[in-house]
């Protein structure tokens, strides 16, 4: 019964599938459960979780990311995919610790101050999910003291920043100064990204890290992540 | 099932009712004062059996005749003349339906040149730092030969937007001479492409050798006529106003055998006729409707198509402005004046005045090809991979020209807007619009997977490089890989047998028992 139900996990989140009521890729699976439906069943039968998390859904993001290799699947496929890790996480996420499985890290993520642009932002977001990261997004147009002051109750291992125009960049640099003056600044990893944002840029004002898409971003966190 | 083709459901137009209405007045004047010099005396003859006013003309020293057309005549023809037109392919399913009041497009190569532009990709190093390498195209002219041709039409069979197949390059090998050219190149069109084939013939004495090839390979003379699976294109009118001896003759003959033949006038704006709009339309109206009146003369009922290839001089050396923005304009109004009498029209669009692929190349054809494509012509002679006015056929080119035409069909999709579609995007904006991310990209994969989203460009390099030509270069060997779908065997082995002229070469059964 676990195989099986790991099978269908491992499945959907192929297939992109969050709900019952998603189409998937191949026709005729509406209706038939999706990954938060299977989770919930795959908690209440007590399936092993670390089996669900590494043969689940750590499993069918490899499938997935060779089928993007392979251009059989596009970034929207990949997304739904990743979001359908994301919300299986959030599910597995309360009993993590019982089970003695440690999250691979947690990410708060925002848009900076002035910029209401926030579509990298949550491409980001689903991504790191689907990886299997923690990521409590504060939204964007974000003040500094706002970011700071979640950082100081969050904790994260790393901070995302993302802007969009060269006149709201300049407040990463104020938010890192920020961490500095709060003495938080070597508690948290700043990674920071946007069009308009470069290697340079993030060296020059001190972050640890720059991501110049959505999945460089997720390397980015993973080389951090291992100490590379 | 026939190619669908490109319906153009509200096609451009650039004249009013009223000025298609006074060239086509024009031209009527036109034909009758001062009419045209028939060079040829059996049209000529035609013409007065049916009470148009000729008369000799002396003192040039060939033989000419001046001849009056009376409206009666034209209107006739226009009556006569059939306003759907078939023209059928060895695959069935590649067989193209015009209908004259039906603006359905189909993307046609042609015409035919004397130059064959090869490619290739040397290795230039950088004078300033020699690790840097880079590979730039060279292109390479020479003579078209009869392998050029059978290359170009293989290769053509499987560009997808390529609806019908105009020889594109002239055959120059040392064998093939006057006698033999006409069987060898519709030989190499339809031994390697399945789809229309339309030529025009260099030699009369070979017009019944063709077809002869033709009923053959499409089962017998009855079924050529339900299946006519090759077609002619005439210039019988020299511009201005000029009927030409050798021309219309072989028109007079293809028309007698009732297979469809297009009747293409190509005036130039400035030098053979006007260069006002006004004048080189009512010029090339006339010369068109004089082509069509001879041919329903000669053969009531014989499928033609108008055929209209107008084009602007060039102010510096007086040759032809395919790129000319006038190019456009004149055969656009061409299509309104085909339209107007619900032909069939054979229009031009994307020719380059440029010798080689290059950015002057795609802008000057995707212009025409555009704005040409929108008025809605029926028979688009698209000029796939022609360069520096129809002199010279690049295949690599044609494949550019593959990508072009997917994007102009595409922008030509119908817009899916109705009541149902509106009540499902409400649902959907409302379900986003309660989420945290706010982000429609879930609702993408279903539209992605139906074609509905348009594919990228697909020659887009990576990084600061431009690699369109080399990666186009890879599609079209991918292109020369795929197999050929000859003729059969024991057909083949009937034309070499039945057919005189024939470059044993071409049969590519020569080595089987």
């Amino acid at each position: 019964m676990s195989a099986e139900i790991i099978d269908l996990v491992r499945e959907n989140v192929i297939q992109g599938r969050v709900t019952r009521d998603d189409e998937g890729i191949e026709e005729g699976m509406v209706g038939q459960p999706g990954v938060t439906e299977l989770i919930t069943e795959a908690l209440d039968l007590g399936v092993n979780i670390a089996d669900i998390i590494t043969e689940g859904l750590t499993a069918s993001m490899e499938t997935v990311g060779e089928k993007f290799e392979n251009e059989e699947y596009y970034i929207p496929d990949m997304l739904a995919s990743a979001e359908a890790v994301g919300v299986a996480m959030e599910l597995l996420e309360p009993h993590l610790a019982r089970n003695g499985i440690k999250p691979k890290g947690k990410m708060l993520i925002a848009t900076v101050k002035g910029d209401l642009h926030d579509i990298g932002k949550n491409i980001v977001s689903i991504l790191l999910r689907g990886a299997g990261y923690i990521v409590k997004d504060i939204g964007h147009d974000a003040e500094p003291q706002d970011i700071v002051n979640a950082v100081r109750e969050e904790k994260p291992d790393y901070l995302g920043l993302s802007a969009l125009l060269t006149s709201t960049m300049v407040n990463m640099e104020e938010i890192i100064k920020a961490l500095k003056e709060n003495g938080l600044r070597d508690k948290v990893r700043v990674i920071i990204g946007g069009a308009p944002v470069t290697q340079e840029y993030a060296e020059s004002i001190g972050a640890d890290g720059y991501g110049a898409d959505g999945f460089h971003a997720v390397a980015v966190v993973e080389a951090l992540s291992s100490g590379k | 099932m026939p190619r669908e083709g490109i319906l153009i459901e509200n096609p451009i137009e650039r004249l009013s009712g009223e000025q298609v209405r006074q060239i086509h007045d024009a031209s009527i004047d036109i034909l009758n004062d001062p009419g045209l010099l028939c060079f040829n005396k059996k049209a000529a003859e035609v013409f007065q059996s049916h009470g148009a006013e000729v008369s000799a003309i002396s003192g040039s020293g060939t033989p000419c005749w001046g001849v009056k057309i009376p409206e009666r005549l034209v209107a006739g023809a226009l009556e006569s003349a059939p306003k759907t037109v078939k023209l059928g392919a060895r695959n069935p399913y590649n067989t193209l339906i015009m209908n004259g009041d039906e603006s359905r497009v189909f993307f046609i190569t042609g015409s035919e040149t004397n130059i064959w532009l090869d490619v290739d990709f040397p290795t230039y190093v950088s004078k300033l730092d020699s690790s840097r390498e880079i590979k730039v195209p060279e292109f390479h002219p020479r003579r078209g030969t009869v392998a050029d041709l059978c290359d170009s039409a293989h290769v053509c069979e499987h560009l997808e937007t390529v609806d019908g197949y105009i020889r594109t390059v002239n055959i120059q090998d040392k064998d093939i001479t006057e006698d033999n050219k006409d069987v060898n190149k519709f030989f190499a069109c339809l031994d390697n492409t399945t789809k229309h084939v339309m030529s025009g013939l260099t030699s009369l004495k070979q017009l019944d050798n063709v077809v002869r090839m033709a009923e053959i390979i499409a089962g017998g003379p009855e079924k050529l006529k339900e299946n006519p699976l090759i077609s002619f294109i005439t210039c019988l009118v020299k511009s201005p106003l000029q009927f030409v001896d050798d021309t219309t003759e072989t028109f007079m003959e293809v028309c007698k055998r009732g297979l469809p033949i297009v009747v293409s006038s190509s005036p130039q704006a400035g030098t053979s006729a006007p260069i006002k709009e006004a004048g080189i339309m009512a010029q090339i109206n006339a010369e068109v409707l004089a082509g069509i009146t001879l041919g329903q003369l000669v053969n009531k009922g014989t499928p033609v198509l108008y055929g209209s290839v107008p084009v602007r001089a060039r102010m510096d050396t007086l040759g032809d402005s395919y790129g000319s923005i006038e190019t456009s304009q004149y055969n656009i109004d061409c299509v309104q004046m085909a339209r107007f009498y619900k032909l069939p029209n054979y229009s031009t669009s994307g020719v380059s005045d440029v010798k080689i692929p290059g950015q002057q190349s795609s802008i000057e054809r995707l212009f025409s090809d555009i704005l040409v494509t929108l008025s809605g012509p029926q028979f688009l002679h698209c000029a796939f991979g022609l360069l520096d006015c129809n002199s010279v056929f690049c295949l690599l080119q044609a494949v550019l020209d593959d990508a072009h035409f997917k994007m102009i069909k595409f922008f030509l999709k119908s817009p899916r807007i109705n009541e149902q579609e509106l009540d499902t995007i409400k649902k959907q904006i409302k379900e986003v619009v309660a989420t945290p991310q706010k982000m429609f990209i879930n609702y993408i994969r279903p539209v992605m997977r139906s074609g509905e989203i348009s594919p990228p460009y697909p020659y887009e390099a990576e990084g600061e490089v431009d690699s369109v030509f080399a990666l186009a270069n890879d599609r079209l060997e991918e292109l020369r890989a795929k197999p050929v779908e000859h003729i059969d065997p024991e057909t083949t082995a009937r034309i070499f047998r039945e057919i005189p002229g024939l470059l044993l070469r071409l049969n590519v059964y020569k080595g089987e028992s």
